[in-house]
């Protein structure tokens, strides 16, 4: 079996999955260079946690081709798994054991000897900061401890590629940070790392390259900066208090912006992309939005930010769809529920 | 920073089937120990399942059993205790099927389907943890039946025997209840589902109440399931009588569910999502 160090870490060609009529991937292409960061982007039921799942082996696709570290997911599934890391979106560790014995666990399963699982283990809790908590049984940790004790455990064969699937879902903004932060020094160190969000600053914030996957499909690539470069220039945003006004501030403005205007009914806040014009651009809205007898707060001019991206290349917001894919979670069953997501 | 400019560790590309194997046992032994560890861990685990079986002794021992009516010599609490054995030995497969579905729903076994261990080990490793804490259980209800007027009439090997055949016929229907854990997938689901079977298997059998005393409909039924073959023949090792038959078809049984359900286990594990 040949390894090709030289390719990317990751390839990915016309991959594709379908779950009865549900088409989770509807071919995708990527390919991460060793050492880099991808983020995978896209609200809940785009495909991101599919694409893992066949990636890490634990999914066979219908069609296409996936090679981690050079090696094919599907013909060589057992050197992939030696070459891995896997950090899903729930905490997989063991409640009733402790910090310790989690990590130890784990040793002994990739086939460590125990002197050499300890010190594994003891190497870890100190890098994610548990050595206080090593031997609490991991059901006392905070939510954030637990992710860390996490990805911890997927760390202990020192996995040349890692997959992080929606690392910081369901933490508090302050553990957030936390990860970030250990995602980073991670990074640091050289590892190639694969991370699905549906945040745009995750991404914005961790990855060097960044995937946005709807409906199955890559719909654009990029660095954080050529995507926001494919808003177009500045933002011009501000908010309509009264929100039977929101229509007739959208047509005022939409003669100043270069594209379509987007008004969200429920904050009230419209965007307008309005290219190089700047300045210009400020003083032309208000005058539009005061011309129609439009009353505003917080007219301003910013930097595009992955949402207006996001918005700009699917026509819909990001939160918009994940608000709608947790009401469909609530009500599905975990089977469907990961069916659907994925 | 040591994950990533350390070397990943060194394992040959192809390991020889011999590595293999012993992987596999030594990998299946380290999840067993995980598996009585969290079991030793929640002392309500180890409450509920012994205290559960206890009580169907005391009750049918002292609220029913008054009323049911035992042909020949044989004293109730004899006819009893082989059939609360047997109830308690596939009872204790719920925790079985439960504990799949719960590592399932949390992903633990996304990460071990992960690793670059034997995949066999998870269930391997399941089955003799929870095989181990059913004889445990099996004998702390024999312990019980003593102390409630039981008592084995047919010499100590037999009595092994029995132990044995209770053990092994939980370990067929633990086979079972770790395909529907982890082909359902929903802790809730898969105990509800468990309800439904094995009640009616445990109960609708010669475990409690002689065949004798139901409507024809339903000893057609009773007299017939694999439930009912393997009480008589451990009733027949614990007290004595004519085993041949019942013995026969308890291991045909038994074979056939683990010939059939094991390979059907394996499956729902490696699709398990």
């Amino acid at each position: 079996m040949t390894q090709d160090s030289s390719g990317p870490a990751i390839l990915v060609e016309g991959l594709t999955k379908s779950f009865g009529d549900v088409h989770a991937l509807r071919g995708i292409d990527m390919a991460v260079p060793r050492g880099t960061v991808l983020g995978v982007l896209g609200p809940n039921g785009a495909g991101k946690t599919t694409a893992v799942r066949i990636l890490t082996t634990l999914l066979l696709p219908d069609k296409g081709r996936a090679l981690v570290d050079g090696r094919d997911v599907v013909r060589q599934a057992a050197a992939v798994r030696r070459s891995i890391g896997l950090s899903g979106q729930s905490a997989a560790i063991q409640e009733e054991l402790t910090g310790r014995e989690n990590l130890e666990l784990i040793g002994r399963l990739y086939h460590l000897s125990r002197p050499e699982s300890r010190s594994r283990a003891v190497q870890l809790l100190e890098q994610f900061d548990l050595v206080d908590a090593a031997n609490r049984p991991a059901k006392t940790y905070s939510g954030g401890m637990q992710r860390r004790l996490d990805l911890a455990a997927s760390l202990v064969g020192r996995p040349s590629v890692l997959f992080l699937d929606e690392p910081t879902t369901g933490l508090d903004p302050r553990s957030r940070l936390g990860m970030w932060d250990i995602i980073r020094s991670l990074v640091e160190g050289g590892t190639t790392l694969l991370l699905t969000t549906q945040y745009l600053d995750e991404a914005d914030e961790l990855a060097d390259e960044i995937v946005v996957i709807d409906h199955g499909l890559v719909i654009a690539a990029g660095t954080s900066e050529e995507l926001k470069g494919r808003v177009g220039g500045d933002v011009l945003e501000f908010t309509v208090p009264d929100r039977n006004r929101l229509s007739d501030a959208v047509s005022a403005i939409a003669s100043v912006g270069e594209g379509e205007p987007h008004a969200d009914k429920e904050t009230g806040v419209v965007s307008v992309g309005v290219g190089g014009r700047g300045s210009e651009a400020l003083v032309d809205g208000v005058r539009a939005l005061d011309g129609a007898g439009v009353q505003t707060r917080g007219l301003a001019l910013r930097r595009p930010s992955l949402d207006d991206v996001f918005l700009a290349l699917t026509g819909h917001a990001a939160e918009e769809e994940e608000l709608n894919g947790k009401r469909r979670r609530s009500r599905r069953s975990k089977r469907d529920e990961t069916k659907a997501k994925s | 920073m040591t994950t990533a400019t350390a070397p990943t560790i060194s394992l040959p590309d192809e390991p020889s089937l011999l590595t293999r194997f012993r992987w596999a046992v030594a990998d299946t032994l380290v999840l067993a120990r995980r598996n009585l560890l969290v079991w030793a861990r929640v002392p309500a685990y180890l409450v509920f399942t012994v205290i559960q079986p206890v009580m169907f002794v005391l009750m049918f021992r002292y609220v029913f059993g008054g009323a049911i009516r035992i042909p020949g010599p044989i004293t109730y609490v004899d006819f009893l205790m082989p059939g609360i054995i047997g109830q308690t030995a596939a009872f204790a497969t719920f925790a079985t099927a439960i504990a799949l579905a719960q590592e399932l729903k949390k992903g633990v076994i996304d990460r071990l389907r992960s690793m670059p261990m034997a995949r066999s080990a998870v269930l391997a490793g399941r089955l003799v943890a929870d095989t181990g804490r059913m004889l445990v259980t099996i004998l702390i209800i024999v312990a019980v039946g003593y102390a409630v007027g039981f008592r084995f009439h047919n010499g100590v090997v037999p009595a092994i025997l029995m132990v044995v055949l209770a053990t092994v016929f939980g370990l067929a229907i633990c086979v079972i209840a770790a395909f529907t854990g982890l082909a359902i997938g929903d802790e809730e689901s898969v105990q509800a589902f468990g309800l439904i079977w094995l009640f009616p298997i445990t109960f609708l059998s010669s475990a409690f109440v002689p065949i004798q005393s139901m409507p024809g409909w339903l000893q057609a039924f009773a007299n017939n399931q694999p439930v009912t073959y393997v009480i008589n023949t451990m009733r027949a090792l614990a007290i004595g009588g004519p085993i041949e038959a019942d013995l026969w078809k308890s291991i045909a049984w038994l074979a056939g569910i683990l010939i059939v359900f094991g390979p059907l286990a394996v499956r729902a594990y490696k699709r398990a999502s």
